[in-house]
């Protein structure tokens, strides 16, 4: 087991000078130069940071309602009006897709805070440093959970759970007077949120357990132990932060399958509901489902390759960023 | 190692058992009264909870679920609320069939296009062609198949008029070809990632230096000392292909018209038909659950260096 201060390189891609020969400068300043050496991550990196930016500015961007029609102008290919064009509806497809990206953004996010972050590590601090009865509940939990292929498991959720969760929200809308909670796409994100739960958590869970296993025995906890530290501190003070190298690693690996997921549910039509776009939306839309993907490739290919091609680009970079933090972060483990 | 196997063997039907209870209690959970859902606009209530007796929907809620365990146990997994009368089972089972076809298919490509590539990129490492092979395949590994496959039709199937661009004839036809490439290249693009690692980690112990020193030939070297380990680790990753049958062939199946499991996924799951979605979960966790028991305990006897406590 690896722990974060090592600095080895195990030399897949870029070559590199090693460690020794950097000045002493802190372990994520010597981890940053690493990472910028490599060329193409931080490419990676940058095109991440600007799709990103581009859903979160949504509001700020866009040139037009994203709900808004145009019967006259439909189909219609990129102008100085709309920038992508406009699809069926006459709708302008570069706003949607900022919006669609803003879904996106949200909906990883929060799902890797709830599920990932925070579940997925404090249980896995947990199983890891308590063992015994504690973590076989755990670990056995996240067995039956692994036992089903996610895709299926997300789309049995999905489906079950969004009636619930709106009758839920009518009636909070009923009973306290606010208005649009259904219509403001909040369900959607918790609908898919909670979806995504039971898969976001386990894989930090069962990486974290294996990690702490190996590092409540070391010294230094022995150590703390000794001198009568509490628990919590143990575990978040000096455990946890030689934790955090793999946990970074995971993340980037996960926040491009997090989002695809997005994508085929929104696809489907169990994720997010129209009107608000969603990448996923938008490419069930334009393909009716997939019956008619190969006539709009051919005769409108703007409409499918706007929103693919930020898909495409999320998952290609957040792997190249996931693989260099992986060599940068852990030399020789896996 | 007996001990390990038996704990497995042991443990897999509780596994099953719990799965299967989850399956379940989503079922339960899900709207629709299954019994108003049946009679479609015939329901009055009378008849409603007539038809609630007579599925024993007012049993007491683990009395029906050892119910539908014993169904299950024979092979019954209920009857579907849209298809009146059809089993889920006389549903499922030939368009399974269909989609467990096309993904061997696809296995097969994803095997022979990843294992050679990434032992291949391994073994050229510090060039340039490793990295090139690598971000390649990572390229195609992230494209949408909402774009792979109409690609390949527009491209295989209208332009060239190599293969038919839609429909099934089994797993020898041509037209499994471009379905079977849709999902098999970024299956490819998984084995490259994990070939190449573990042939690196082959590559860098000391008997395959010795083995060199020894004035072995670089084929039997390949061949006898690295290849062969390094397909260890790659086992283990057979079983997530096999995760892969039910979902991952899902969209595919829907824009090349296969008449696998997708469509009816989708149907039970937009008509509320319960008795189908959750078999579909079922089924794939069987055979997840099932995969990976055979794939942990074939491990342990072929490599010899695993002793499990």
């Amino acid at each position: 087991m690896t722990t974060s201060t090592s600095g080895t390189d195990s030399g897949t891609g870029d070559s590199e000078p090693t460690a020794p020969s950097l000045p002493h400068r802190g372990h994520w300043r010597n981890v940053w130069a690493r990472f910028r050496k490599r060329k193409l991550a931080v490419v990676s990196l940058t095109i991440v940071a600007i799709i990103y930016l581009l859903g979160i500015l949504a509001p700020v961007i866009q040139t037009h309602d994203y709900q808004e029609t145009n019967l006259f102008k439909t189909q219609h290919g990129p102008d100085s009006e709309n920038w992508l064009g406009t699809d069926r509806l006459g709708r302008d497809i570069y706003t949607r897709v900022v919006w669609g990206i803003q879904t996106t953004v949200i909906i990883t996010i929060t799902t890797f805070i709830t599920g990932s972050l925070f579940l997925g590590v404090t249980m896995g601090l947990v199983a890891g440093y308590f063992r015994g009865k504690i973590d076989a509940v755990i670990s056995r939990i996240g067995e039956v959970i692994s036992a089903f292929p996610d895709i299926l498991l997300i789309i049995l959720l999905a489906a079950t759970l969004r009636p619930r969760i709106v009758e839920i929200a009518r009636n909070i809308e009923d009973s306290t007077g606010i208005s649009g909670l259904v219509s403001s796409g909040i369900v959607d994100y918790l609908v898919i949120g909670i979806a995504l739960l039971p898969l976001s958590w386990f894989g930090m869970m069962r990486l974290v357990r294996g990690q702490v296993l190996a590092l409540r025995e070391a010294e230094y906890v022995e150590a703390a132990r000794a001198m009568g530290t509490s628990t919590p501190r143990i575990l978040f003070r000096h455990i946890l932060p030689n934790v955090v190298s793999p946990v970074i690693v995971a993340v980037s690996f996960g926040i491009g399958s997090i989002a695809l997921s997005e994508v085929i549910l929104s696809f489907f039509g169990l994720g997010v509901q129209p009107p608000r776009p969603s990448l996923g939306v938008m490419i069930g839309e334009v393909t009716a489902r997939g019956n008619t993907s190969v006539s709009v490739l051919r005769d409108h290919p703007e409409q499918l390759l706007a929103p693919i091609a930020v898909v495409w680009l999320m998952i290609f970079c957040w792997n190249i960023i996931g693989d260099a933090l992986n060599d940068v972060l852990n030399p020789r483990a896996r | 190692m007996l001990a390990y196997i038996l704990r497995r063997l042991l443990w897999t039907p509780i596994l099953l058992l719990l799965a299967a209870f989850f399956v379940f209690f989503m079922g339960t959970v899900a709207p629709g009264d299954p019994a108003e859902l049946q009679l479609k606009n015939r329901a009055t209530p009378e008849r409603i909870e007539k038809l609630r007796e007579q599925l024993g929907l007012n049993d007491p809620l683990p009395i029906r679920y050892i119910r539908f365990i014993g169904n299950a146990l024979q092979g019954d997994l209920g009857e579907s609320y849209t298809y009146l009368g059809k089993s889920v089972t006389s549903l499922i089972g030939p368009r399974l069939w269909v989609s467990v076809q096309l993904n061997i298919v696809a296995s097969v490509i994803a095997l022979t296009i990843g294992l050679p590539l990434g032992f291949y990129a391994a073994k050229r490492q510090g060039t340039s062609r490793d990295p090139a092979i690598v971000i390649t395949m990572l390229v195609l590994y992230a494209m949408p198949v909402f774009f792979t496959a109409p690609l390949l039709i527009l491209f295989f199937a209208v332009q060239l008029h190599w293969v038919p661009a839609a429909g099934w004839g089994g797993m020898f036809s041509t037209q499994v070809i471009l379905p079977a490439l849709t999902i098999g290249i970024p299956g490819a693009a998984i084995f490259v990632r994990h070939m190449r690692a573990s042939t690196l980690e082959v590559i860098g112990q000391e008997y395959v230096r010795t083995a060199y020193s020894k004035g072995m030939s670089d084929f039997v070297v390949n061949y006898r000392h690295i290849t062969r380990n390094a397909l260890l680790p790659i086992l283990t990753l057979l079983g997530f292909t096999m995760a892969g049958i039910l979902g991952g062939s899902l969209i595919v199946e829907l824009i090349y018209g296969i008449p696998g499991v997708s469509r009816l996924a989708l149907d039970a799951i937009f008509q509320r038909d319960f008795p189908v979605m959750t078999a579909f979960v079922l089924i794939g966790a069987v055979m997840l659950v099932l995969a990976n028991l055979v794939i942990d305990i074939a491990y342990t006897i072929i490599d010899p260096r695993i002793r499990l406590n």
